[in-house]
């Protein structure tokens, strides 16, 4: 029997089996043919088109799309994994919204973009799911690369590399690889375990050896990887989560909201993943939307995201926004948390208003109480753990164009280098342009 | 509210629109109905001799092409004449037309090419009290194989000996009905008028394979494996129809006789423009097996409502009135001088303009760093194809030059008089200045 809304508390099983397997199901469920023709039918083939321009892994758009048209999705995948290795899962998870979609002329004339991203995954969909990967190495060139991370960018990198005939170790401090595809992106967007068979897909070019449970710092070192290794790639992301600073913080009920995402991706069992009746989210991007709107998709009551700037300002894209909003979030904007208070637990959070004074966010003075048994961090991550000797570009590994960092044989990309959106795409454009670059170098 | 009632070499109906020799018009059943759907007329599925009908394959009869989102802009079809007994569709017709007598009702009709059968065929045809016939000497595929259909509308002796035949036992208005599977359409007009001919009606279907089935490598429509070119039809063949219309409408030979136009209306505005051109009304079939008997209500209400808005009030008031504007190329005026001009307001930067232009034409649109596309008055020759592929209407258009002003392609002054090639120093015919 269901728990309900109403029930006090962290607990688990709010809903049925039936009603969560209904709310996690595809957010952007796939194109059937029919609609994909369709949809594909509305792509004017634009000259030096704007889609391409807007897409960090500059994907040929009106190609792959004309490929649909021409009755090949396959040659589109290609066409698509030509540049993005990982274009499934982006087509899933990008926020193609202010990406190509935004810069479809179709959005333009008609306020209607043509849906790049199910057109994408209706084309990746049906080569992966025929088991063809269409890619293959080059002679071995006897190098070997090291690649720390199993993310987006060090996936994307490692196979570049191996297409071009390197061998690539890559090592993963995670149990399992595929960094926030599989730990980080809301479960409603990459249904049936589709991260990791992305990754089995991917593998498939060879040459790529995947350690797991092998972290910089504590079973590798960089100086290490430098001499056993030809060229080294980092691709650690963030695993710092800043704090809060508010008083009772530390209390249970209160956790990082990146973990709290980890847990409902791992869960094998929606059933068994607790979730408080009044839920607070503190922060205004995409962790912050993907933690709310899975907190209401398991049954929490009340699910209230706290952003201490106005609406405009949040980075989460005003599709998520939206999304949020349509499942029964409520986005309350400048408002900043100055304390949790509970007796042993979180109870309620207590938010201050804000206000804009010359350009400077400073409190009103005037603050309110929501309940609050369940309160998730969702304000940035950090860099953590980064080797020493590197430079730092702000609070990221400084790198230059193509990926190479301040030490010789190194290079970086994803979200722990500097420059870029910390985005699956992003990642993904990084670690390819830094394989061709280590390429470049290795050959020289 | 401008009035469509159309009178047609004295064959009355409320309005030009009449249903196509075709599918559509083969039995009671579909004329009651698109009678009953508002349509003015209809020709009736062609007959052929007394005796055992034509039978038909019994696999695909039609193949199509298709534009965006699967839209269909031609059809191509393999079917024959009516196979149904000559008995059945008669009496079908008598009752149809004693029950609709505003409409009109047209008997079209192919025997072979011997005056025997047309004299059998033609008094009992009579007797259902249709409104007149039509020959068709138009189909290009199947009845051909046989002589007739389009093997007779390639032959201009033959069709006139047939018609004289129809005048000869019919005494009501015989249309003739041509084939475009032919080089020059004033020929097999011509013969018509010769035989005695009340009008023709143009075009029909034009020889044509619609695709090749990559896996079997069979023709479509396919049957068992093996495909037969048919006869092609719809949107996509409206402007080899216009043309024809228009060299019937303006040859010397056949200037005057009625026309009855058919060939891709799909649309009012198809419809007019056939009109326009000359033809007393138009035939619609492929709209029709489209989209059903309905779209009567918007060729009607649009045709009525683009009249009121010119101000005509009845249909032979359009008729033709576009023909004196049909000319010959060498008669063109070589001093009109357009510049195409780009809508920035209207543009949504696709760029098709410029990939047109530039890879195609006379680059002469340029495109800066931040997509704005803009002509290049000093390159372009107004050759209308980034109007052509622009997909918004109305965002590129062609403003003519006024006298005075300087070509800056050319460095030329805009000459206010007319002036074409037949009086060109580049041509070595041309006559010279008085």
């Amino acid at each position: 029997m269901a728990q309900g809304q109403m029930a006090p508390g962290i607990v688990a099983g709010r809903l049925s089996s039936d009603e969560l397997t209904s709310n996690f199901t595809d957010l952007h469920p796939p194109l059937a043919p029919h609609e994909a023709a369709v949809a594909a039918d509305r792509c004017y083939f634009c000259y030096d088109a704007p889609c391409v321009t807007a897409c960090p892994t500059d994907i040929d758009i009106p190609l792959f799309i004309r490929q649909i048209q021409a009755g090949q999705p396959e040659s589109a995948a290609k066409t698509i994994f030509d540049q993005n290795i990982l274009g499934g899962m982006c087509a899933r998870v990008c926020p193609t919204e202010t990406l190509c979609e935004e810069a479809c002329v179709r959005e333009t004339a008609e306020g209607k973009p043509v849906e790049i991203g199910r057109l994408q995954r209706y084309a990746t969909d049906t080569l992966m799911q025929a088991g063809v990967h269409p890619f293959t190495r080059a002679a071995p060139t006897g190098k070997t690369v090291a690649v720390i991370g199993a993310g987006p960018a060090g996936l994307a990198c490692a196979h570049r590399l191996a297409m071009l005939g390197h061998d690539v170790v890559i090592f993963e401090a995670k149990p399992k690889p595929g960094g926030l595809n599989e730990y980080g992106i809301a479960a409603y967007k990459a249904t049936n375990d589709f991260a990791q068979a992305e990754v089995d897909w991917l593998l498939k070019i060879g040459g790529i050896t995947i350690r797991t449970g092998e972290a910089l710092g504590r079973t590798v070192t960089l100086d290490s990887l430098r001499n056993d290794y030809d060229a080294v790639f980092l691709s650690i992301g963030l695993t710092g989560v800043n704090a809060l600073r508010a008083q009772g913080e530390d209390l249970p009920g209160v956790r990082d909201a990146v973990d709290f995402i980890a847990e409902v991706r791992q869960a094998d069992d929606l059933a068994q993943v607790p979730v408080g009746r009044n839920v607070v989210v503190i922060g205004g991007g995409m962790t912050a939307v993907d933690a709310a709107v899975k907190c209401k998709l398991l049954g929490a009551e009340k699910v209230t995201i706290a952003y201490r700037r106005g609406r405009a300002a949040m980075s989460a894209s005003k599709y998520e926004q939206d999304l949020a909003a349509s499942k029964g979030v409520c986005i309350l904007c400048n408002v900043q948390p100055v304390a949790i208070h509970g007796n042993g637990a979180a109870a309620e959070i207590e938010l201050e208003y804000t206000a804009t004074v010359d350009g400077k966010l400073t409190g009103t003075g005037e603050t309110i109480r929501l309940p609050a048994d369940q309160v998730l961090k969702a304000i940035g991550q950090t860099l953590n753990g980064a080797p020493e000797g590197l430079a730092l570009d702000g609070n990221k590994i400084a790198v230059d164009a193509t990926g190479r960092t301040s030490v010789p044989g190194v290079w970086a990309g994803g979200d722990c280098a500097a420059g870029g959106e910390d985005l699956t795409v992003t990642a993904v454009a990084e670690g390819r342009d830094a394989a061709m670059d280590i390429h470049a170098s290795l050959s020289a | 509210m401008a009035d469509l009632k159309t009178n047609f070499l004295g064959i009355e109906s409320p309005n030009p629109y009449w249903l196509a020799s075709a599918p559509p018009t083969d039995k009671e059943y579909n004329v009651r109905r698109a009678f009953e759907a508002g349509w003015g007329g209809v020709v009736w599925k062609t007959l052929g001799s007394e005796g055992p009908p034509v039978v038909n394959v019994n696999g695909p009869r039609y193949g199509a092409i298709y534009g965006a989102d699967r839209r269909l802009v031609g059809l191509n079809n393999i079917e024959l004449i009516t196979d149904r007994p000559l008995e059945v569709n008669l009496e079908e017709m008598a009752r149809v037309k004693a029950d609709y007598p505003d409409r009109a009702l047209i008997a079209s009709i192919m025997v072979p090419c011997e005056e025997e059968a047309w004299k059998a065929i033609l008094p009992r045809v009579a007797e259902t009290g249709a409104d007149g016939i039509e020959l068709n000497f138009g189909c290009p595929h199947g009845m051909s194989e046989r002589g007739m259909g389009s093997a007779v509308g390639q032959v201009p002796d033959y069709i006139e000996m047939v018609t004289r035949w129809c005048k000869k036992y019919y005494d009501r208005p015989v249309i003739v009905k041509l084939t475009p599977n032919i080089t020059d359409i004033r020929k097999p007009a011509a013969a018509a008028r010769n035989g005695g001919a009340d009008a023709v009606s143009l075009i029909n279907t034009i020889n044509s394979i619609t695709s090749v089935n990559l896996d079997t490598f069979s023709p479509e429509p396919s049957i068992d494996g093996k495909g037969s070119h048919g006869g092609y039809c719809g949107p996509a063949v409206k402007p080899i129809a216009l043309s024809m219309v228009s060299e019937i409408a303006r040859a010397e030979a056949t200037q005057g006789l009625p026309i009855s136009g058919i060939g891709g209306v799909t649309t009012w505005r198809d419809a007019a423009e056939f009109m326009a051109l000359g033809c007393g009304t138009v035939q619609v079939c492929t709209a029709a097996m489209t989209y059903g008997f309905k779209i009567i209500d918007e060729l009607t209400a649009g045709l009525s409502q683009w009249m009121d808005e010119k101000g005509y009030s009845n249909v032979p008031e359009i008729v033709g009135r576009a023909v004196p504007n049909v000319t010959d190329w060498q008669y063109l005026n070589l001093n009109y001088v357009a510049k195409a001009k780009i809508d920035q307001d209207q543009c949504i930067k696709c760029g098709r303009c410029y990939a047109a232009c530039e890879d195609t034409s006379h680059q002469a649109i340029s495109m800066s760093p931040d997509r704005v596309f803009e002509v290049i008055d000093e390159e372009c020759v107004a050759c209308n194809l980034c109007v052509d592929v622009c997909p918004v209407e109305g965002c590129i258009s062609m403003v003519p030059m006024a006298a005075g002003e300087v070509d800056p392609r050319t460095g030329k002054v805009v000459q206010p008089d007319y002036a074409n090639w037949t009086t060109h120093p580049n041509n070595p015919m041309a006559k010279a200045a008085e």
